[in-house]
């Protein structure tokens, strides 16, 4: 068995609406940053995994569709590091 | 009908579940059981109805976490006998969570917790948890929620509407909802899930009627 860190980042799909994004878009612009385009909120989850290195996907795949993620609503993208 | 009995699933977080009971009991003279989520023998009630509140503190998303729930594993076998569940605001979130209604529900447009009473149009009889009429009735209902915009891709919406699966639909749009919508039915007809309060529209004193007949159709076979 080994040590894994995943890191799964979560984003709304493009075509669903982000209210949230854009009250931090205005308030980004208030600060006096100009050109901001488009500003759009997700989320990050960070996991510790003990594994087999065959398997690691594979559970990860499993926890992001069934917990992690909505994928009516969402899109995500994960990157495992090895400890 | 008096040995029909509804069951009230209670989360942790869960708190409209007493108000349906009241609702149920009080005004309607129904039987009513509460089922607490780790139950999974279902045998004794003959419909189930999953309340408001905020089940799991809605981590990660409404409804995400009750889905894993022994009872909500239960209710495949339930609903596929055809008995009737009926999931109110954050019951309509689980429902669609758990993949028994086609969608989702995400942040208010307006990002505002909308607490307020709506004017719905009823849109399908399917599985007639709405008095049937041959005029597009009009009801009342409270709304208390801050994540209720009804989201769908275009084949879904598509599909809900070829198929009159759209059970309510809000005049006046309060949250960003895809095509107004307010609450949906599955195919069958036996599964309601909408944002409105039903429960909280049972006694003229407090405010309307216009939830009595859809609680009251919980006992209808």
């Amino acid at each position: 068995m080994d040590q894994f860190e995943v890191k799964v980042f979560i984003r709304l799909r493009p075509s669903v609406l982000d209210p949230a994004g854009e009250a931090i878009k205005s308030a980004s612009s208030k600060l006096g940053v100009a050109g901001i385009k488009s500003l759009r909120i997700g989320k990050m989850i960070e996991v510790k995994i003990e594994s087999n290195e065959e398997d690691i996907k594979e559970k990860i795949d499993l926890l992001c569709d069934r917990l992690f993620a909505n994928t009516v609503i969402e899109d995500y993208e994960y990157s495992i590091n090895k400890l | 009908m008096a040995s029909f009995t509804v069951g009230i699933v209670v989360f942790p977080g869960s708190n409209c579940d007493r108000d349906v009971s009241w609702a149920l009991e009080g005004c309607l003279d129904i039987k009513t059981k509460f089922l607490w989520h780790e139950s999974s023998d279902l045998n004794d009630v003959d419909s189930i109805v999953l309340p408001g509140g905020f089940s799991y503190g809605d981590y990660l998303r409404c409804g995400a976490i009750a889905r894993f729930s022994p009872l909500i594993n239960s209710l495949h076998d339930f609903v596929k006998s055809g008995r009737r569940v009926l999931g109110i605001c954050n019951g309509f979130q689980i429902l669609t969570e758990s993949g028994f209604l086609p969608g989702a529900l995400v942040a208010n447009k307006n990002l505002n917790f909308i607490c307020d009473d709506v004017d719905l149009n009823v849109i399908t009889s399917k599985g007639g948890w709405f008095q049937k009429s041959n005029e597009t009735q009009n009801i009342k209902l409270p709304i208390a929620h801050g994540e209720g915009r009804y989201h769908c891709d275009q084949d879904t919406l598509k599909k809900l509407t070829d198929n009159d699966l759209i059970a309510l639909k809000y005049k006046t749009n309060p949250n960003g909802s895809t095509s107004d919508i307010a609450g949906i039915t599955n195919e069958k007809g036996n599964v309601l899930g909408l944002m409105p309060h039903p429960e909280r529209a049972c006694d003229e004193s407090i405010g309307g009627i216009d939830g009595l007949y859809t609680l009251r159709s919980l006992i209808t076979q």
